[in-house]
């Protein structure tokens, strides 16, 4: 076995997800690189992957998601961006864990939509969602709807 | 500031959530980023070492399988130090084969069995279910205190 040399150590890398009509990931990186001192940053389709000090990598995320508040996604990453063990352009195909965010990019307008209304609303009025551990019990219309199906 | 344990653990919408709203999310890439910034013996691609399936019997019995055991290593550490926890029912993502399904199975028991405040959902299939679910994780993190 060899020795392991970690590189980046002490730093945190985080994505910025954009899922906006307004900003592209391009604005958004140039927006970055604007307000950025000693980070590293990666533009990708979804947004940027963003490495450096964990102070420095927060101050420029909040800069940005002023931009577009409700549409701006961040978490955090394991790796460096360009890492060879995780970076397709070394694996080929889509990066692991890509599944993962592209499926949640299909939620993801839903979700911005939530944000926006609770710009407007009250969230102490907003009723609660289904609870997933409950047993549901079949709807009588839905039963309904079944029965004319099967007779038509 | 509170420490949410996320499930999926590698979801970005809870985890900007857990974020937005004040709290510290608990998700794979803190525990994946302590282990790939530790010097040690090259284990690619995580460097998830022998060392690992060791750890995890604190959580996992030995006939375990040692994918279940190694993946503990990361997540039981994670669930140990949560305060709070939110969990997506329905998260197809989250499949896998054997050591992941029965990991995903065991990290869902865990945080049931823990007494700490636990939020329950399901991805949202509609906007006024988008609604519904970004209040309810407000609420729940609001509720919660100790925002920054």
């Amino acid at each position: 076995m060899t020795a392991y040399t970690p590189v980046h150590v002490g730093t945190v890398t985080k994505y910025v997800v954009v899922e906006s009509f307004d900003f592209t990931p391009a604005d958004l990186g140039i927006r970055a690189y604007e307000i950025s001192k000693g980070v590293m940053i990666k533009e990708t389709c979804f947004g940027l992957v963003i490495n450096g000090k964990e102070e420095e990598v927060d101050r420029i995320i909040a800069e940005l998601r002023k931009l577009d508040p409700e549409h701006i996604f961040v978490k955090d990453r394991g790796f460096p961006p360009g890492d060879a063990r995780r970076c397709r352009a070394n694996l080929g195909g889509a990066r692991p864990g890509y599944n993962g965010m592209e499926y949640e990019m299909t939620v993801i307008p839903y979700v911005s939509h939530g944000l926006e209304e609770l710009n407007i609303r009250d969230e102490n009025t907003i009723p609660e969602p289904e609870n997933p551990l409950e047993h549901k019990a079949l709807d009588i219309a839905r039963l309904r709807k079944l029965i004319d199906a099967q007779e038509s | 500031m509170v420490k949410v344990f996320i499930y999926p653990a590698t979801s970005l919408i809870l985890s900007d959530m857990v974020a937005r709203y004040g709290h510290t999310p608990l998700s794979s890439a803190v525990a994946i980023r302590e282990r790939i910034q530790t010097a040690g013996l090259e284990s690619a691609p995580l460097q998830i070492t022998p060392e690992e399936p060791k750890k995890g019997l604190k959580w996992a019995a030995v006939e375990v399988p040692a994918g279940v055991r190694g993946r503990m290593a990361l997540y039981g550490p994670m669930i140990e130090a949560s305060e709070a926890a939110i969990i997506i029912n329905d998260a197809d993502l989250a499949f896998g084969c054997m050591g992941c399904a029965r990991t995903n199975e065991l990290i869902k028991f865990l945080l049931h069995q823990k007494d700490i405040p636990r939020l329950e959902l399901n991805y949202p299939k509609n906007e006024e279910d988008g609604v519904r679910f970004v209040a309810a994780i407000k609420r729940f993190l609001t509720g919660l205190g100790g925002t920054k």
